[in-house]
This record gives structure tokens, sequence and C-alpha cells, in this order.
């Protein structure tokens, strides 16, 4: 494992100040977006917009004007159920018109309730199952080196997702097959559909798991912006293994009466989504 | 007339390292089956291009995905009971959804399994792939077909179903895919006729085409002229040719080392009663588990024999009016 060090912080202040208005927005848009669609999955959209604030708007090689280059970095949402979150990101990257996303879970919506590649422009792989995203990285990550292509592969996990058997399948063949192109990240809010992680199915120690298994661990704060970009930066340094970065994170981080009923075990809003009022309250607490 | 014998999973073995010398973009998984699958074959040439993941069904179809989407054709293989059904929900969702290029090839389906018993036996893997939107389903007859078909799923981009089987079996076809002289083409979504008949019509695939023929020429001297078609593409099925068999001969048999739930017989029986209703009798595994023993003596006890056939027709013959 390799702790945060804030002697390698090398991000300006305007990088990061810039990264973290985009995560703001991607809340607001995933709370817009859910609560006009009348369900989908605010809680766990929230505890990972930092994240893809970092990857879809400084880290990742992608060009929103041709989603399908060749050449440009894959991130996989295996947490399928955060996409608002994703749809939020990509409709802010150009990948499509911010209105799309009050179509998401409409009929004819090129949004589905979790993603599908071949309906979303930008979106690298279909999930919403459960613990395969890992797998499909891995077999990208493959044809990359066998194709010795520079294109890397990112894929964010949920915590409740490590329950899932495949993932740990997956994780056992990437030390394997001596994978290094490929970053993990795991969003570790510690809430799943039902309850706290450690209630319904007790995964700590979550980073001495990932090291048994010889993956390179860094464990940040994935809330915050530096030590995402940082975690990102260094997971390309290391080679002949694969990396995961575990991201502590709150889950329904930014609006306080969500991360409060989470706090007290209420995973109400791990899949149900605001009403009008809750929302008007929620976006005055995104407010950049 | 001397019978020859080989074994569909080693003519697969063979295809895969012809596609691997033509196409560099070819792929090859497994989960520690390969000396038995005998994409070992294709391993020993292309060490580079093949991945065994280890006993990790789960984890197989969804690397194939990745690799696949990436650009790849990616043959994953294993035994059907592992692969369809530990690895069904991403089948479903990381391949067959996003209709992604992976062909999942089993070659230990259906009880030809033998003394390895039930539970490694799969007589529900046509069924429950046939029931995948976007996914191809094909049951070679032989060794022969095994190597044209194997060719023709690499062409074909989507994912793809081919089950084969585990014994050496009676050679169907001749070398390069001729039947009684004539050369064929392998068409994925077509049938084979290898019979034409007047009375009644057998419907065959995988192993049972050559219990059919037996069937039909043991038939032949009882004065029934019966046809046999080899359907290799269960889905989608050729309906234009099981219609005009139908019509020409008002009666069918299915023939199938499969369930008769959900297999051929359910896809022929779909096909005629919304089109061309005429008496059909399915010739199958019988709704319940096997057991172990040599594949031979398996058929026997469980009806997939060409007597099992002839006693459907003569059955079959009996509803016509």
């Amino acid at each position: 494992m390799v702790p945060f060090n804030e002697k390698t912080a090398q991000h300006d202040e305007e990088l990061i100040k810039k990264l973290n208005k985009i995560a703001l927005s991607l809340r607001r848009d995933s709370l817009i977006m859910t609560t006009k669609a009348g369900s989908g999955h605010p809680g766990g959209s929230l505890s990972c917009a930092d994240i893809l604030a970092a990857l879809y708007f400084h880290h990742m090689r992608h060009d929103p004007q041709n989603p399908n280059w060749a050449e440009r970095d894959r991130f996989i949402l295996s947490k399928g159920h955060a996409c608002p979150a994703l749809y939020a990101a990509l409709a802010r990257a150009g990948y499509f018109p911010r209105d799309e996303l009050w179509t998401l879970r409409k009929t004819g919506s090129i949004l589905q309730g979790h993603p599908d590649m071949t309906k979303t422009p930008g979106v690298d792989a279909s999930t919403g199952t459960l613990g395969q995203g890992l797998s499909i990285g891995i077999g990208m990550a493959l044809a990359f080196k066998l194709d010795e292509k520079k294109s890397r592969v990112y894929v964010l996990l949920g915590d409740g997702e490590l329950n899932e058997g495949q993932v740990w399948e997956a994780a056992m063949s990437a030390t394997h097959y001596r994978i290094d192109n490929l970053t993990a990240i795991v969003d570790l809010n510690g809430h799943q559909l039902s309850g706290c992680t450690d209630k319904i199915m007790k995964i700590e120690p979550v980073v001495n798991k990932w090291l048994a298994f010889g993956w390179h661990v860094i464990e940040i704060d994935g809330h915050q912006m530096k030590q995402i970009l940082n975690s990102l930066d260094e997971a390309e340094k290391v080679k002949f293994k694969p990396t995961v970065i575990v991201a502590h994170t709150t889950k329904g981080k930014g609006v306080s009466f969500i991360e409060k009923l989470f706090a007290e075990g209420n995973c109400k809003f791990h899949g149900t989504p605001l009403n009008e009022s809750e929302l008007a309250q929620a976006l005055e607490e995104l407010h950049d | 007339m001397t019978e020859h014998f080989a074994a569909l999973r080693d003519a697969y073995g063979e295809a895969l390292v012809e596609l691997g010398q033509k196409n560099k973009n070819v792929v090859v998984l497994d989960a520690d089956l390969s000396p038995s699958t005998k994409t070992n074959m294709f391993a020993e040439k292309f060490p580079d291009r093949f991945f065994d993941v280890g006993i990790a069904e789960a984890n197989l179809i969804s690397i194939a995905a990745g690799l696949a989407s990436a650009g790849k054709i990616a043959f994953a293989s294993t035994f059907s009971v592992f692969g369809v059904e530990k690895g069904l929900n991403q089948f479903k969702q990381s391949v067959a959804y996003p209709k992604l290029n992976v062909k999942l090839v089993t070659t230990h389906g259906g009880i030809s399994v033998g003394e390895d018993g039930s539970s490694h036996f799969c007589v529900e893997d046509i069924a429950v792939m046939r029931a995948l939107p976007n996914v191809t389903v094909v049951l070679p007859a032989d060794a022969i077909e095994t190597k044209v078909a194997t060719n023709s799923i690499a062409e074909y981009e989507g994912p793809v179903f081919m089950r084969l089987s585990r014994p050496k079996t009676p050679l169907v076809y001749e070398e390069g895919y001729r039947y009684a002289g004539v050369n064929l083409d392998f068409e994925l979504g077509k049938s084979v006729k290898l019979k034409e008949g007047n009375d009644v019509t057998i419907v065959a695939t995988g192993l049972m085409v050559t219990e059919a023929l037996q069937a039909a020429s043991d038939l032949n001297r009882e004065g029934i002229d019966a046809g046999v078609i080899n359907v290799h593409t269960i889905k989608p099925i050729d309906e234009d040719a099981i219609l005009k068999a139908a019509r020409k001969t008002g009666a069918m048999v299915t023939a199938e080392e499969h369930n008769i739930i959900g297999g051929l017989g359910g896809a022929v029986a779909e096909v005629l009663t919304e089109n061309e209703p005429v008496p059909m009798i399915r010739v199958g595994i019988k709704d319940n588990y096997c057991e172990s023993g040599p594949w031979k003596e398996l058929f026997a006890k469980y009806g997939l024999t060409s007597a099992n056939i002839v006693n459907a027709v003569k059955d079959v013959l009996k509803k016509v009016k």
C-alpha cells in the first residue's frame, strides 16, 4: 500500500478549482436528472462525482468529437447504477447535448437506466449487472498490449460490488497477466442497497484484499481532487502489475441531509430520487 | 463403405490454428480445459494470443467481451455446462446485449460427454442460448462441418454460440465439405438437405444427423421414404427449408442431443405451428437428468438412436390424416 503523500502534489490550484467546480455540476445534474426521471441512484452518483471529474476533464485521453477514436483511453463504470454522474460528465464533455440528460430512463432515450454502449456516445462498456466491469477492462487492456496501443483502461467499482465473486476472479487474473495499463478505482462509500457494507457483507480489510491479490494499492480521500489526480498519475508509473485506487468516499457527498441519512445507516437515497423540495434544498447546497 | 471417425473438438482446434495464421486479430480464451477443448493447439502456435483464465467462467466471458470491444475476434471455449451456465449473465450482458464479436464455442455439449456424468452434461444449452437476442446458435454434425463452421463464424461479426461434442463420431460429410460427391457451401442460417423424401422429414442437428441418416436408410427398407435435413444453425433457423419440407411430406420428426424442451424441436415447432401445422414428434432427452456411462450406451438408454427415430417416424405417420 502506498499512502497519499502531499509532497508529490503537483497539480496547480487553478486546475483543482476548475475540477471541483465541474464535480459540483455533475452532482447537480445527477440529482436533477434522477428527480426528473422519477427513479435512479443519487447516492452513489454523488460519491463518485469527483473521480469522474478528474478522469473526464483532466486525466483521460478522449475526444468527444470522435467517441470511437481507437487510441482513446477507456472508462468502464462497473457500478453501472451510478450512470447519472457518468452521463452528466459525458454531456458536459460534449458527447451529447445537456438537454439529453432530462430524458434519462424515458422510452426512446439514449440514456438507459444503466450504461448501454450501443445507445450512448462515450460509453465504453454496457454494465449494470455488477461484477463484470473489471473483467471487461482486463480484456481491453490485453488487446491494447497485443496491438501495442498506449490506451489505458479505467474501471470504477462500487464497494458493495466487491461482494461479487467475479471481481476477485478478475483481480487474480490482472496480476497473472501483469497488466499495468489498467487502473481500478473502488468508490468506498460504505453503503450498498439495503444497508452499510459492514452490516450486509463485511468486505474489510479492502486494502489487504487487493494487496493479497498482488495489486499496487493507493489509498486516498476520494473527494480530495489533488489526491485523486496524484493517484491516477502514480498508477501510470507502476509497471508489470495493476493498480487499484481505494477511494474513501461519502455516499451522498455534498448534500447534508443525504449524507446524514447514510451516516445513520438509512440507505433510502441509494436508489430513490429526491422529491422537488428536497432537490431544491440540495441544489442550494451544491451551488458553486 | 468404411466409416471414418473424427472428433468435432479436434477439428475445432485445427480450424483455430488456421484462423490464427490467417488473421492476427483472432484471440482464444479457455478456462483450464484447453487439452480437452483443443484450444491448446492454438495456444502452442500463438501463445501471445491465448489466454487461459483458470477455472473462472464468468471472468472468461467478460474478458472475451473486452477483447472483442477492442477489435479482436474472441473465441472462448470450455464445456457447455460451464461456459453457458456459469457465464450466462456475463454472456448476455457483456456480449449479446452490446452485440460484441465473441464466439462461445463449447466442446462437451449434450450427454455424449459420457462417463463424467450429469454434472458435466448440458442438455439445455441450445434452449438457453436460443432465447438470447442477437445470438446465433450453431451445431455442426461432424468434424468436417465443424471446420467450415468455425471459419464461417469467424467471418460473421457478432455473438455466436457453437456447441461441439467430445467423442470421435462418424463423418457425415466428405473431405472439403462434400456430400454424395457434391460440393456444399456452409451458410449460417441455412440448413443442408441430405436426403429428399416424400413421406416424412427428419430434421436433425449435431450428432443426431448420423442417427437420422441411418433411420432414413432403415425406413427405406420398410417402404417409408424419409427426407433428412441437417439444421446446423438453430438460430436463425432456416424457416423456408422447414416449411418447404413440411408442405412436401406433411409430417416431421426432430432429433437432437438436447432436452426436447426449447431446442431444435422447440424451434421447428414454432415455425410449423405459426405457418404450416403438420404432425410432428420430437426425439431427444425427455426432460430428465442422465447418468454416467459410455456415450453410445447412454444414447441407447435415453432415446437418441436411429431406432428411436424410426419409431417416432412410424408414430408420426399414424397421426397424418
